[in-house]
């Protein structure tokens, strides 16, 4: 073309991302074939809010430890020797301090052991209660769909404050010389984003790959979270490629992924703005593979994040038992209110004090009041009943009283008085532990986005 | 003789299984639920689509819930699939949940009939 000059054409930009979740493993040969397409990144999501708020409040990883070596272990060793950078995002799954530093430990285990060297970028995805505190004095809280508004009592109660960073603490840290970067909790997309983004590759494009991408192989078909999955980055457009010979994407294996676990596919929103799909296209691309076009990156000019954080709520006790008798199957729902009744009185425990809940299998055990079919067909039931009391103590004996009361209730019409349960294990009662609510699902504006601590330790 | 002939005719239409490829739930969050449904092809796509067969009307009947409690009903033509999301009546893990990750919410739909 005469009198113009091209700007420099951006190379194809390849990420590997080996898992769904660090910790649900990966084939080594999948693996070995992503290496082998020479990536310019490996990277993965460790973490959910899916399994529920236990394991942030605990401050416990909801995967395995050995499993998760196994998976970063393979990463690291291959990443440090090509010179790949590794990032991982909301390490220990909840991506709170106690998770990232058990997620850093871990690293350091490997490092020692493969006698590696690297320089290792931290972030940490904690917001201290004063910060939020604060945000909600300027009004710079407000809450996701559904929620209550956020309290300073309710910010009191909660442990373990996280807010989702975008691609900016990544960046700040890869640009430093970073070789692995361990993050808190993290905007799924900018683990895998972050570095295209700051080379200059288009940040839809960047954002949505990585979208798909923090589910590995699930968006191709058939879909496997245990599985590594190949994003190619172009310019105007990004592949999508398998790499295991069992899989392949296709338009529409992609395209349903983005329905996944979201309220609205068109728009999708993260930090500082939200991926627009409306013009976006699948293609066939050979071989297995799909392009994606069309994705854009539409900033919001305020930058929010999302946080989150769980409160404690009590302590759980459960017990487990069936019962197969029809005649207390018919009048199950009176024989469980005046079993409840009864270990109140017992106990004198108000309903604020001490929770009494029946979880009745083979009724309404799975969808609870949602359970359009009001009465059960079935021969026998399974029951788990669940106690949560304001101490492990008070659930255990509220438990205890609410078991005994409902194994041995003389209901009317009752003909076998032996006992109206059977019980599948002896001890017949398991204390569980902390219960966890979400207490903050709300978005804060901040005016910096690296307002994350990060730090930097040389192995 | 009127209600018989209604009776006939709801039987004459057809149920939902028959259309749909994929029907799931799943959290989006903890405090929603989103429903999928993805058709076998273009048409029963379209015919949902003009016939507005999935109304937040329906799907409050459906699942006994307040219409207020139907964020949205999404039209998501690449992948020929509708999206509905409502409100989680308990939030995900908290105490009284049955479902801690939503996956098993989605049997109402079954009854959709067209």
């Amino acid at each position: 073309m005469p009198g113009t000059k091209m700007k420099r054409k951006l190379p194809p930009f390849k990420i590997l991302s080996t898992t769904a979740i660090l910790g649900y493993g990966f084939p080594e040969s999948s693996f070995w074939r992503g290496i082998r397409k020479k990536p310019d990144l490996i990277a993965a999501d460790a973490g959910s809010t899916d399994p529920g708020p236990y394991y942030l409040g605990a401050g416990k990883s909801f995967t395995n430890r050995t499993a998760v070596k196994r998976d970063l272990r393979m990463m690291i060793k291959a990443g440090v020797e090509k010179g790949i950078p590794v990032v991982i995002g909301t390490a220990g799954g909840s991506g709170a301090r106690p998770h990232v530093d058990w997620c850093l430990e871990i690293v350091e285990e490997i490092a020692r052991e493969e006698n590696l060297h690297f320089k290792l970028g931290v972030a940490y995805g904690d917001v201290s209660k004063e910060t939020v505190l604060q945000a909600i004095k300027e009004k710079r809280i407000k809450p996701l769909e559904f929620v209550p508004e956020l309290t300073p009592e309710t910010v009191e109660q909660s442990e373990n404050i996280v807010a989702q960073m975008g691609v900016e603490p990544f960046i700040k840290l890869l640009k430093e010389g970073c070789q692995v970067v361990v993050a808190g909790r993290s905007y799924d997309p900018a683990v895998f984003a972050a570095l295209p983004i700051s080379l200059g590759y288009d940040p839809g494009l960047a954002l949505h790959l990585g979208k798909i991408l923090e589910c590995a192989a699930i968006a191709a078909t058939p879909g496997s979270g245990s599985d590594c999955a190949l994003g190619i980055l172009e310019e105007d457009s990004f592949i999508l490629e398998a790499l295991s010979p069992e899989r392949k994407f296709t338009p529409q294996s992609a395209a349903a992924h983005t329905l996944y676990e979201k309220s609205d596919p068109y728009e999708l929103p993260g930090p500082g703005g939200a991926i627009n799909l409306r013009e976006c296209t699948f293609e066939e691309a050979g071989n297995g593979r799909v392009r994606v076009r069309g994705s854009r990156f539409v900033p919001s000019g305020e930058y929010w994040v999302k946080l989150e954080a769980v409160r404690l709520t009590g302590y759980r006790s459960i017990s487990i038992a069936g019962v197969r008798d029809p005649i207390m199957i018919s009048k199950i729902d009176s024989i469980l209110k005046e079993v409840e009744k009864r270990a109140r009185d017992i106990m004198k425990i108000s309903p604020a004090e001490g929770r009494i809940f029946f979880h009745v299998y083979g009724k309404n055990g799975v969808m609870g009041e949602l359970e359009p079919v009001k009465k059960t067909l079935s021969h026998e039931l399974g029951i788990v009943i669940e106690t949560i009391g304001r101490s492990q103590e008070e659930a255990d004996s509220l438990l205890a009283v609410t078991r005994s009361a409902l194994l041995h209730f003389g209901y009317e019409g009752r003909i076998a008085t032996a006992g109206n349960l059977a019980f599948p294990f002896s001890p017949s009662d398991v204390a569980m532990g902390k219960v966890f609510e979400f207490s903050i699902y709300h978005l804060m504006k901040v005016e910096d986005p690296n307002f994350f601590r990060t730090e930097i330790r040389e192995l | 003789m009127a209600a018989n002939q209604k009776k006939i005719r709801k039987n004459k239409k057809k149920s939902i299984l028959q259309a749909a490829r994929v029907i799931r739930s799943k959290n989006s969050g903890p405090f929603e639920l989103t429903l999928d449904i993805m058709f076998k092809n273009k048409n029963y796509y379209e015919l949902f689509k003009k016939n507005k067969i999935i109304t937040a009307r329906k799907i409050a009947s459906l699942y006994q819930i307040p219409v207020s409690d139907v964020l949205k009903i999404v039209y998501f033509d690449p992948s020929q699939a509708i999206k509905v999301t409502i409100r989680r009546k308990i939030p995900s893990g908290s105490p009284g949940d049955t479902d801690i990750y939503g996956a098993q919410q989605h049997v109402p739909l079954f009854n959709i009939r067209f």
